[in-house]
């Protein structure tokens, strides 16, 4: 999509792609050595980090995050953002505890999820038919949804100990490997593959690099975005199953903090919140390498506080990099021209 | 202009090189340009006009060489840096704030302030006095959203004259302008130029240059071919020069359809944003051009026919009884394509590779259960994209790395992809060189031979009279003429387009 640039020959120099391999490896690939560099340095500097228990408790606490996460790279590459992901997790929460006081796990496991799909599938109608961004409209979405949990728990916190079978999802072990790591591999399997390797995976890289050409050129992008809300919705809804069943407790609320978190991973991991751009393997090393940073800093008990701090930095660092890669950011000539005076009036 | 006495050039480029990645866009080209001249560079696309615009202009650094500026060297950094030497540059999509006003724009940066207020009122005064001076009829205070791209040109013109600019580069100024807006500039440039600033003038465009320009630079593949008065030049010897060879004929010749040729289409009373009652057929092998100015409504009814616009009353029908106009996939299912007006806005995306954009429209025939087969869709990519002549490095790198023909050529390539019965060309040979043109239109005729059905949006009137079988011309939406064969002349054209409008009723 056209942005308008302020400088009087920005189009000029946005237009020229003329920037090397390096950089565009750089935007792909690039997560990929810091985090190696953090996982080789907190394997040297903590004994208890590189060991098979610290790994999978890893990767159980991020299942509901890389779940979501993997599906919001969809949204984003289709040129949309979802921040109703952790409304719509809370909410599914809820209805699966609420419905579980009285129904079977599996019945209340799919209303939830089915629930979930189905917001998404309301945010998307609202950011296409009604031409709403997607920033404000499943922001919006996020209030109402939320305000639907509490509604529907009276603000209490819904406990489901008595009920064993609701354990089942996330708790079983398979292959030494509890079960809520195998769903959440499965999901992001299968939406990698999707996004990578289907007619529908490269419509939304189109819908998302030039909607208007996409268009033209056959892809229906109004469904191909309806989609991608509707796969987050039902990941979030997913995600909210999954830590139902392994907390056996669910309570109303926002979770705006899960809502970040997800998008932090998507852009750390190199997924442009411009569009066209992104891969879920980067998505899961993003969020990967967030959780190391949060990992390391308990493991080494440094004070929490620096860790917020290193979240922001990176986040810059990521969001610099995708405008440096597009030749969006040129540091050198930008600086030069805040060090200059304004040119005189003749 | 005064050539008596050799006067040291106002911009001296030495032994200027610059390259992308491995192409060497500009290969040691040194350059005199006279103090109060129009130059004009000229060249196929990739030949380097652009890359020696935008080093003049400091939008780009050069990789070796010197720039003299009244024989002190300089090194701009930025635009900025160069407008403080006075030279500013025009770029062919010229950059306006929408939102604010003319004079805001032409002022913007340098606004007069006090106590970090903008005095609104000496802004326009400053801004009346400026349009004056240049001639220019251009209202300060109504938002530049409302101005048509010549007028958009007109503020950046401003613009750099309010910096008290010497030496202006323009860069296809007129490529996206009509024939009276292109007359206008031509007027401001003759009259900047005589009132001692100096202008580079980058065009495709051979007679403008030849009409305009004092002395012409010619551009072969990124090396100086020639510098010479423009007096001594003529089409001919500029082609020859551009291409390395000379050109036989601008067009391929003509063959009309049979006159039995099956209708392919038919369009019957159609209405949509900006086309009112718009009927015509087209028959199988046939090359329909569609004339008329910017804005008479022949881009709005390509884009309806093929279902990009509402259609609001009327259809388009094809052989088969289908109806047409529902949407670009519908379209494309039915066997029409079309080439837009912009490959930039419209037509390819970029960032994906050549490859993907190419087998975009079709990527539902290249997949078995939804998943892509990449091996057949690179084959078929390769084999389109290839019969197209596409040049690039690579096909799997990203589309904008190929120059501005070749992208235009991978349209082209997406558009065979489809098989298509029936095609829709806007303006394909905007912003191409001439050496590409031809094969385009080779390409057009070859494709109607095979009993394609053409329409297509000519850019100029020489292509509707060169290439097309039959000629509608459009004004305010509507079809007002038809032409056939010899019909299809210049003055024919030009007054169905600018028929006396007092003989209509009016529109209000």
């Amino acid at each position: 999509m056209a942005t308008s640039e302020a400088s009087p020959s920005g189009r000029w120099i946005s237009a020229e792609s003329a920037r090397g391999w390096g950089a565009r490896f750089l935007k792909r690939g690039g997560i990929l050595i810091p985090f190696l560099a953090l996982f080789l340095t907190l394997s040297l500097v903590s004994e208890p980090f590189a060991t098979k228990g610290n790994m999978l408790n890893i990767l159980d606490q991020q299942s509901a995050t890389l779940i979501i996460a993997a599906a919001g790279t969809l949204v984003l590459v289709a040129g949309g953002i979802d921040l109703s992901v952790g409304a719509v997790y809370g909410f599914a929460a809820v209805t699966a505890a609420n419905l579980g006081l009285s129904h079977s796990a599996g019945f209340s496991f799919a209303v939830a999820i089915g629930a979930g799909l189905l917001i998404g599938f309301v945010n998307g109608l609202v950011v296409t038919v009604l031409r709403i961004n997607s920033l404000i409209a499943t922001l919006a979405m996020s209030f109402i949804i939320t305000g639907c949990s509490g509604l529907m728990t009276g603000g209490n916190l819904l406990i489901l100990f008595d009920k064993p079978a609701f354990a089942d999802l996330a708790r079983t072990h398979f292959l030494g490997v509890k079960t809520s790591i195998w769903v959440m591999v499965a999901a992001v399997v299968v939406l990698a593959l999707l996004l990578s390797a289907t007619t529908v995976g490269r419509y939304m890289y189109a819908s998302g690099g030039n909607a208007v050409a996409a268009r033209l050129a056959g892809v229906r992008v109004d469904w191909i975005r309806i989609l991608t809300f509707t796969i987050s919705g039902a990941a979030a809804g997913l995600a909210g199953v999954i830590d139902t069943s392994n907390v056996l407790t669910a309570q109303a609320g926002n979770y705006e903090t899960l809502t970040f978190t997800v998008l932090a991973g998507i852009v750390v991991g190199g997924t442009s919140i411009l569009g066209g751009e992104g891969a879920v393997w980067q998505t899961v090393v993003g969020v990967l390498f967030i959780a190391l940073i949060g990992n390391g800093y308990l493991l080494l008990a440094l004070d929490p506080l620096y860790e917020q701090i290193t979240l922001g930095v990176l986040l810059l660092a990521a969001v610099g990099l995708d405008a440096l890669a597009r030749g969006l950011l040129r540091p050198g000539a930008a600086i030069k021209q805040l060090l200059r005076r304004r040119p005189r009036a003749p | 202009m005064a050539v008596g006495e050799p006067e040291a050039p106002y911009l001296e480029l030495l032994d200027v090189s610059k390259h992308f990645g491995g192409v060497q866009a500009l290969d040691n080209v040194s350059l005199e340009v006279r103090r109060g001249s129009v130059h004009a560079i000229v060249g196929e696309n990739g030949a380097g006009k652009s890359t020696l615009g935008k080093i003049v202009a400091g939008a780009l650094i050069p990789d070796a060489g010197r720039v003299l500026l009244e024989q002190e060297p300089v090194a701009f950094g930025s635009p900025r840096e160069a407008l403080e030497h006075r030279v500013a540059a025009i770029a062919q999509e010229p950059n306006v704030v929408p939102q604010l006003s003319v004079a805001e724009n032409v002022l913007l940066g340098m606004e007069p302030v006090r106590a970090g207020f903008i005095r609104s009122r000496r802004l326009k005064r400053r801004y009346a006095e400026l349009a004056r001076t240049a001639g220019f009829d251009l209202r300060g205070d109504i938002t530049a959203d409302r101005l048509g791209t010549a007028e958009q040109q007109k503020v950046e013109i401003l613009r750099a004259l309010s910096r008290d600019a010497q030496l202006i580069v323009m860069d296809e100024p007129t490529a996206s302008l009509d024939a009276r807006e292109t007359s206008q500039l031509h007027d401001i440039v003759r009259a900047l130029a005589a009132s001692g600033t100096t202008i580079i003038f980058i065009s495709h465009f051979l007679k403008e240059v030849l009409g305009l320009a004092d002395t012409v630079t010619v551009l072969r593949d990124g090396r100086l071919v020639k510098t010479a008065p423009t007096s001594s030049e003529s089409e001919p010897s500029l082609i020859e020069a551009m291409l390395g060879q000379p050109l036989t004929s601008t067009f391929p010749p003509k063959s009309p359809p049979p006159a039995d040729a099956p209708v392919v289409l038919s369009v019957r009373d159609l209405h949509g944003p900006g086309v009112s009652g718009a009927s015509f057929e087209l028959r199988a092998g046939e090359i329909l051009g569609l004339a008329g100015l910017v804005g008479a409504g022949r881009t709005e009814l390509a884009r309806t026919i093929f279902g990009a616009e509402p259609v609001e009353a009327g259809d388009a029908v094809l052989a088969t009884g289908r109806p047409l106009g529902l949407n670009p996939r519908r379209s494309l299912d039915d066997g029409v394509a079309l080439i837009p007006e912009s490959r930039k806005d419209e037509g390819l995306i970029f960032g994906r590779s050549t490859i993907e954009n190419s087998t975009l429209p079709r990527l539902g025939r290249l997949s078995v259960l939804g998943i892509v087969r990449r091996r057949a869709e690179r084959k078929a990519a390769r084999e389109v994209l290839e019969r197209c002549d596409v040049r690039g490095a690579s096909f799997g790198a990203p589309v904008e790395t190929l120059s501005g023909g070749n992208q235009q050529k991978v349209l082209f390539a997406r558009m065979l992809l489809c098989e298509p019965g029936i095609v829709i060309a806007d303006e394909p040979t905007r912003g191409v060189d001439i050496g590409a043109k031809r094969s385009i239109y080779d390409f057009l005729v070859e494709l109607a031979s095979q009993g394609v059905g053409i329409v297509i949006i000519c850019s100029e009137l020489e292509e509707a009279i060169g290439l097309a079988h039959r000629v509608l011309v459009m004004r305010r939406g509507r079809i007002v003429d038809e032409l056939e064969g010899d019909e299809i002349t210049e003055s024919r054209i030009l007054a169905a387009a600018f028929a006396d409008q007092s003989a209509e009723t009016p529109a209000a």
